[in-house]
């Protein structure tokens, strides 16, 4: 999400001058706050950081806001660092009867600019002390950058919803699922609505809503025996060149096809395109045009290994077969260009024999972080995309 | 006529495990399979029956499910659960042992992947206590220390430090403690290792690279005369390190090992669950160990194994469990118990075998010579997490409680 920095340091500045008051015989709450987000790899810092988090955890509830401040720019460790400090000072205080900064910590949630999960957790704790806080801020959060308070929030359009549909009123219930899928974003949520759509007549297009990719050139088998082929590079991770064919495995030679699966979820199952192969390699390549430059998510799932690459570079993999599929169990981040980006996806099976362990299939959606399917337009059409000139870059 | 008792076990490693947890008091449950991880409680006048409502001295809510067993030292009984879409939300869960009220919770968001097959979770592992403090590790790599009032020690995200750590199955190996260490079993898919952190500050001792595979064993603590070995365990060996350095000190793979579950040890011999169960005795001068029997017919496959006076007993999942003698490996028994799917391993105290289904029957156990089945016990919920046995309770963990067993004190 993005931060105003500007607003977090005032923000800041102003409570350290409460929390200072509040520290018991301590140091300046800024520098605690910075030894704790000093932690780094392998426990470097932790001895500091422990000492600076016993003297946090002393604080008084006022100190939460400035706490939960703390939480923009650190890092995943730090942010769990503080977590267990605001959870640990408004459990005592909840516990001891003392009261929570309520009006604070609804600020606090209801201000954009603050990291996603400190919105989340002030407003869990918000709710603890104030149980219609929940009817109160939830309506504002349909379309929330934070994904756990967005999540909240479709389950009460949810509710509505099915309320509407339980008094027959079909037309009021399909505008309220609409309502609530334009905010959904978790697979669980989105399927039970389009579930409930489709029951009401109305259709989802689940591929445009998550942004899956359908459109598709594939190219394989190449050979993978042993594992072998995951490292090493093929043609087409040196260059894109989707008139040209290749020497695949035991010495065919394979071209580019064109594909496009009907699967809601961009599932390519790759055994029935280039047929049924053990211990081979497969790419896909897509293009994606931006109207932007934006930042962007390539989420994946595979059971097979996967190498994921934007523009020529390797954003993800992960060296991993018949372990299970999930909607983006793989996530790589990188950067949309204005125009055309090219997305290659190597997917790489194995040569286990077991039932289990014969699935060779992807799926891939360009998203933001929160999981939004992106505005571009998709296309993978044979020969036309100018590709060809284009060095893998490492 | 019952064997048991006729044969006193050689168990090396619970006097070893008294001294190398302060806080942690006989009868305590202090890590996965309980003292030592040896699955057998030293606690008496246990509980032969119960149901949902007959001899439940409290049951527990829990925020969300988990795999993990409970752990119980100094009156506190500890537990993890995982929460929200794709049980990104972790948590630890302190309970009063007498009482059963909630003394703390803590949560942490998950740092690593949550994908993981539906049956397991990413509160998996069961966290270890000395008794001050508690060391839980989540299948997303999250690591925490908390002392027993639930004020952080030190964090970290072994995802973050690691970022190759991958099991899509789902990682769920037990971490372990021996004096100021604290053992991560890590192997898995992709960066691969064992670990001893100082359970002060959660830095890194040593990490070795380990093979690479998916893999659940939680290590064990073995003795050797007066010397300690750690021993971690994947299906391509069993190894055993020096604690303080890591160095290894021997390693044995002939039996392809088991992935699941751990090695323990009874009669003065090593038992390491494979493609064939094998029974070593350790080499001379801390050499290699070798094989002194070795059996087919016993298989575990998720639970673990149980030693207990003089005998194994091996579980199978579809609930047959099998009696060898530990000395020769000869099978003795098997008796089949309630019908259903076991993954929670047997545990043992008061003279009898416990053993719990994943419909939350347990099957009371009197062994010996000719087993005898005391009691099936229904608790009305699923539970699949291994129980604890500590305080004249028995623990038992479904997907939404925590029930504490214990006779009726009237």
């Amino acid at each position: 999400m993005k931060h105003n920095s500007a607003v977090g340091l005032a923000a800041l500045a102003l409570s350290w001058s409460i929390v200072n008051a509040s520290a018991r015989g301590g140091s300046d709450v800024g520098t605690i706050l910075t030894q704790i987000k000093a932690v780094g790899r392998e426990g470097s810092g932790n001895v500091e950081a422990g000492k600076a988090w016993k003297e946090l955890s002393r604080c008084e509830p006022n100190a939460l806001p400035t706490i939960l401040s703390a939480f923009d720019g650190a890092d995943p460790t730090a942010a769990n660092w503080l977590r267990l400090a605001v959870d640990t000072i408004a459990d005592r205080a909840v516990a001891s009867g003392k009261a929570l900064p309520a009006t604070d910590l609804e600020s606090f949630a209801l201000n954009k600019d603050h990291d996603a999960a400190a919105r989340r957790l002030a407003y869990e704790w918000l709710a603890r002390v104030d149980p219609k806080a929940p009817e109160r801020l939830l309506p504002a959060m349909l379309h929330d950058p934070s994904v756990e308070l967005r999540r909240d929030a479709v389950a009460r359009v949810l509710g509505q919803a099915k309320a509407r549909a339980e008094k027959k009123d079909t037309s009021g219930a399909v505008a309220e699922f609409r309502r609530a899928l334009s905010g959904a974003r978790d697979k669980d949520q989105v399927d039970l609505i389009s579930k409930e759509l489709k029951a009401l007549g109305a259709e989802v297009d689940l591929a445009a809503h998550f942004g899956f990719i359908q459109k598709w050139m594939l190219i394989g088998p190449f050979d993978n025996s042993a594992g072998a082929g995951f490292e090493k590079e093929y043609a087409p991770e040196k260059v894109v060149d989707l008139a040209a064919t290749h020497e695949g495995k035991k010495n065919l030679r394979i071209a580019w096809k064109e594909y496009k699966t009907g699967n809601p979820y961009g599932l390519v199952d790759l055994n029935k395109v280039l047929g049924k192969n053990m211990g081979a390699v497969a790419y896909a390549f897509a293009t994606v045009t931006s109207p932007v430059e934006q930042p962007v998510e390539l989420r994946a799932a595979s059971n097979n290994a996967v190498k994921i690459f934007l523009n020529g570079k390797l954003i993800f993999f992960r060296e991993e077969y018949h372990h299970g599929m999930e909607m983006d169990q793989h996530a790589g981040s990188g950067t949309l260009k204005p125009g055309r980006n090219e997305i290659l996806i190597k997917v790489c099976q194995n040569e286990q024999k077991e039932d289990w362990a014969q699935m060779w299939s992807f799926q891939l959606r360009t998203c933001d972080s929160v999981g939004s399917a992106l505005p571009g337009t998709q296309s993978a059409q044979r020969h036309t995309d100018g590709a060809g000139e284009r060095r893998a870059e490492r | 006529m019952n064997r048991i008792g006729k044969k006193p076990a050689i168990v090396l490693w619970i006097p070893v495990f008294l001294c190398s947890s302060g806080g942690v008091r006989a009868g305590d449950w202090p890590q996965f399979r309980g003292p030592g991880g040896t699955g057998v409680s030293p606690e008496v006048n246990l509980p032969t029956n119960w149901s949902a409502t007959e001899n439940v001295r409290w049951k527990a809510d829990l925020p969300g499910r988990g795999l993990s067993s409970p752990v119980v030292a100094d009156g506190r009984v500890y537990i993890t659960a995982c929460t929200g879409y794709r049980e990104r939300r972790l948590h630890v869960l302190c309970f009063d042992a007498a009482s059963g009220k909630k003394l703390w919770e803590r949560q942490l968001a998950a740092t690593g992947s949550t994908t993981c097959n539906a049956k397991t979770s990413i509160a998996a592992a069961t966290p270890v206590t000395d008794g001050e403090r508690v060391y839980a590790l989540f299948a997303s790599g999250d690591l925490v220390c908390l002392d027993k009032s639930g004020d952080l020690i030190w964090y970290r995200s072994l995802a973050g430090d690691y970022p190759l750590i991958t099991n899509q199955v789902g990682m769920a190996a037990s971490p372990i403690l021996w004096k100021e260490l604290l053992f991560l079993p890590m192997e898995n898919v992709g960066d691969s290792f064992a670990a001893a952190l100082d359970k002060r500050t959660g830095q890194n001792r040593w990490k070795l690279e380990r093979s690479r595979g998916i893999n659940w064993v939680t290590p064990q603590i073995l003795m050797n005369g007066d010397r300690a070995e750690v021993l971690f365990q994947t299906e391509k060996d069993t190894t055993a390190y020096e604690p303080e350095t890591g160095k290894k000190i021997w390693s044995y793979g002939a039996n392809n090992p088991s992935a699941v579950v751990s090695a323990f040890t009874g009669e003065d011999l090593i038992f390491v669950p494979g493609q064939d169960f094998v029974a070593l005795r350790r080499g001379p001068n801390g050499g290699s160990p070798t094989s002194v029997w070795k059996s087919s017919k016993l298989r575990p496959v998720y639970a673990s194994a149980l030693h207990h006076q003089g005998f194994v007993y091996v579980l199978g999942h579809a609930g047959i469990l099998t009696c060898a003698e530990a000395a020769s490996g000869k099978v003795l028994w098997q008796e089949r118990l309630k019908k259903g799917n076991y993954w929670a391993s047997p545990i043992a105290a008061d003279g009898r075998i416990y053993a719990v289904n994943e419909d939350g029957v347990t099957s009371v156990i009197k062994p010996g010579e000719h087993p005898t089945n005391l009691s099936t016990n229904d608790i009305g919920a699923n539970v699949l997490a291994t129980p604890a046995i500590a305080g004249g309770a028995i623990y038992l963990r479904s997907d939404h409680c925590l029930f504490c067993i214990a006779n009726n004190r009237s």
